[in-house]
């Protein structure tokens, strides 16, 4: 069954990625001729930004799910008017272009943010400021405590109906209930959980871009953007691309380490409410969590729906910078998604008729090679590719087209963990059948795949698309005049205080991304009504 | 022992009625098909959903404004009686003290039960580690160490082989005579029902529509589904 025509085009893909990484890898060793990791601790400042990163991303780690506990405990056993539409909310936090969140933020906490204008109508000033490690917490927590509580929510869920009847049979209290029951269902997926997140905040580029304000807040995916962009130390740059990747390298294994496979549904999963021992404290205290979530998440999103229709909106959509980096941000995203989708697909596909024969660990080997960019960070090999390409030729005017290469790059994990279950389950439902059949190739595919597993696919596409749609990290150190995207766009403006400008151009993302998701939506809903 | 008076209940509009009374010290099999109010009637009694209207007692007394936790019956589950990640002498423990701190005389309890259901020996493992049967051997223990004058069983056995459900059913039998506990158990099998109970309901469209000696339940019913139901079962 497993012939070499099916399996050919995933290996070729992987050659291409392997290629693609070990050529930026190895542009990055030859820049740091001497090889002088001993810098790293003895320069204050590389230990710093060594310190510092790992600092800031165990608070965010630890805020971020720390809270994400109540309010999923909460979540999991109250059913209210809105609850899917928050857990909705709840899943296009990590997807959001990050500056929009960012955006959203500062319009609230920020200087001159709602709060801080509602303070001053009674003379007080704001006692804190945003930029610095207030400001790149609060931005983590926004994006990571969602998502670590829809994580959290899924074994919580998982428990059988039976499991809480007989917790309300034998009167087990809420507190005993939680140690007994819900607890240990929990511990089994928080190592993995805060090993996600954790890597999330240490990579995380644009939040402490925008928020980090100063060197006393950098992280080393910072400098190295700094050191190349800023300081044209590309000796520095590479060594410290070079670290970056040892440490997130660690990292990775060590979740692996931790981890067993969580498989993230699309969209929002709601079950049938679960008996239990209500009582008016902890009715309380469920409401406390679950507004409290609702207050850090929607006035955020909220404000860039406000603040975007404003003066300065004819101003921005008239100006044609704005419609070339708009033009560049769907160019990106388009191509971005359809290269990431359609090297996923065959990737899976060579490893899923691996796996019928029973050559697990070749799959698993092949499919972890897809996901290598979670080792080697976007500003890592955007590092290394652009020091590669900077003898060659000019890199600025091959800006669009490596961008697309990494974006395509990161948005391939997600690709991958979104379909391998259903393609390996499509497979081994109808592997004999198309075989017996006779069907194969592009045509097995839009009968089998496309018609069964639309869903997911369409999914791992949007996902691509709204992750490329809002990435900084490829496009900041390529960006030029000529190949500004959205994001690159809204960080400028950001950065010189256009914030009524940038509010436009902030809505313009966030419009994009949800009319995507609506159009999915759609989609969705028409495949439900033909099965 | 256990009353229904009345009892109404509305499930996306399907209608149960029931009006039972069941005497202290039997053993009560409740057949009926997939869908026809057999669950509701043990969910009405164990307090897990509330009845429109009607009242349900025990021993004389209205059980409907009493915690699920405070009503005089123990329940046994088809699967998923016992908490994954406890082990057996925990998850039997749960039933002395729901936050799980026992004293020496509740310990002794615990393993009381253990070597009259025959798991003595498995007190340590966690329930993936036991077999179907032995689980369910867990369960009604605990079931027994709960002490309630009542067992509520939603065909905890129907899962097992035929040999291995007539062995549960035998140990049902014996520790019901001992404890003195009354038992309601839903089955679909009609030889269960012959093998252990000593009277029969049998539930049709949201409504006990027969009920009886257990030497009634036989081809001769004068109840015509009843006997449809015999008969295919057989």
């Amino acid at each position: 069954m497993t012939s070499k025509l099916q399996t050919l085009p995933g290996v070729i893909i992987a050659g291409f990625i392997l290629l693609f990484v070990s050529g930026a890898f190895s542009a990055l060793l030859l820049h740091s001729p001497d090889f002088n990791f001993s810098a790293l601790w003895v320069d204050p400042y590389y230990r710093h930004v060594t310190v510092f990163s790992f600092y800031q991303s165990f608070l965010s780690t630890l805020l971020s799910v720390g809270l994400a506990i109540p309010v999923a405990h909460a979540l999991s056993r109250r059913s209210f008017f809105g609850k899917e539409l928050l857990l909705k909310l709840f899943a296009a936090t990590l997807v959001l272009p990050v500056l929009v969140g960012v955006f959203g933020l500062l319009s609230i906490y920020g200087n001159s943010g709602l709060i801080s204008q509602l303070l001053a109508f009674i003379d007080y000033k704001l006692p804190f400021s945003i930029y610095g490690l207030n400001g790149i917490l609060l931005a983590h927590v926004f994006f990571n405590l969602p998502f670590a509580a829809r994580l959290l929510l899924q074994p919580l869920q998982s428990l059988p109906v039976e499991n809480h009847k007989l917790s309300v049979h034998l009167g087990i209290s809420h507190w005993n209930k939680f140690k007994l029951v819900e607890w240990p269902c929990l511990r089994q997926q928080l190592p993995h959980v805060c090993g996600l997140v954790f890597m999330l905040c240490f990579t995380s580029f644009a939040t402490v871009m925008a928020l980090g304000g100063g060197p006393k807040s950098t992280t080393i995916e910072l400098a190295i953007y700094q050191a190349i962009k800023f300081d044209f130390d590309l000796q520095s740059g590479a060594l410290l691309a070079l670290w970056q990747m040892i440490l997130c390298g660690t990292l990775a294994v060590i979740i692996q380490r931790l981890s067993r496979p969580v498989a993230l549904t699309s969209g929002a999963t709601l079950s049938a409410p679960v008996p239990f021992c209500d009582s008016k404290p902890a009715r309380y205290w469920d409401t406390l969590w679950i507004s409290a979530v609702a207050v850090l998440v929607i006035p955020p999103l909220l404000m860039v729906f406000i603040n975007g229709l404003n003066v300065q909106f004819l101003t921005v959509v008239t100006d044609t910078v704005f419609w070339s980096a708009l033009k560049n941000s769907l160019l990106v995203a388009l191509s971005a998604a359809l290269i990431a989708l359609i090297a996923g697909v065959l990737i899976l596909i060579t490893s899923r008729s691996w796996r019928l024969i029973g050559l697990q660990f070749r799959a698993d080997k092949l499919e972890l090679l897809g996901a290598i960019i979670l080792v080697t960070p976007g500003l890592v090999i955007s590092t290394g590719i652009f020091l590669l390409l900077r003898n060659v030729t000019d890199v600025f005017s091959l800006a669009l087209l490596i961008v697309i290469a990494v974006n395509a790059l990161m948005a391939l994990p997600y690709v991958l963990k979104t379909l391998a279950q259903p393609m390996l389950h499509t497979a081994q439902q109808y592997d004999k059948l198309c075989t017996s059949l006779g069907m194969s190739g592009f045509s097995r595919f839009y009968l089998i795949e496309w018609r069964a597993i639309r869903l997911p696919i369409v999914h791992a596409f949007s996902i691509s698309f709204v992750l490329s749609m809002g990435d900084l990290s490829a496009i900041a150190l390529f960006g030029s005049q000529d190949s500004t995207t959205l994001p690159l766009y809204l960080f400028q403006l950001l950065g010189s205080y256009q914030m009524e400008s940038a509010a436009v151009v902030s809505l313009f993302l966030l419009m994009l991304s949800v009319a995507l998701f609506a159009l999915i939506e759609k989609i969705m809903v028409k495949n439900h009504v033909v099965k | 022992m256990i009353k229904f008076c009345s009892v109404k209940y509305l499930y996306q509009k399907e209608q149960f009625n029931f009006d039972i009374e069941i005497d202290t010290g039997s053993i009560v099999a409740v057949l009926g098909a997939s869908g026809a109010g057999k669950s509701t009637l043990l969910n009405l009694a164990a307090g897990f959903i509330d009845p429109l209207s009607g009242d349900i007692q025990i021993a004389g007394e209205s059980i409907l404004n009493v915690q699920p936790y405070h009503r005089p019956l123990a329940m046994l589950f088809q699967e998923n009686n016992l908490f994954a990640h406890l082990n057996v002498a925990d998850n039997i423990g749960l039933g002395l003290h729901p936050g799980l701190k026992l004293t020496l005389e509740q310990k002794a309890k615990v393993e009381e039960i253990c070597q009259q259901v025959g798991v003595e020996k498995l007190q340590t493992r966690l329930p993936h580690q036991l077999s179907g049967g032995q689980r369910q051997r867990v369960a009604l223990a605990r079931c027994f160490v709960q002490n309630k004058p009542l067992l509520l069983l939603d065909e905890p056995f129907s899962a097992l082989d035929p040999i291995l459900r007539e062995e549960m059913l035998a140990m049902v039998k014996k520790l019901a005579a001992r404890h003195k506990v009354t038992v309601l158990m839903v089955t679909h099998h009609i030889s269960d029902a012959l093998n252990a109970a000593s009277h029969y309901l049998f539930v049709d469209q949201g409504q006990v529509s027969s009920a009886g000696e257990i030497s009634r339940l036989n081809c001769e019913n004068p109840n015509p589904s009843l006997r449809r139901f015999v008969q295919a079962g057989l």
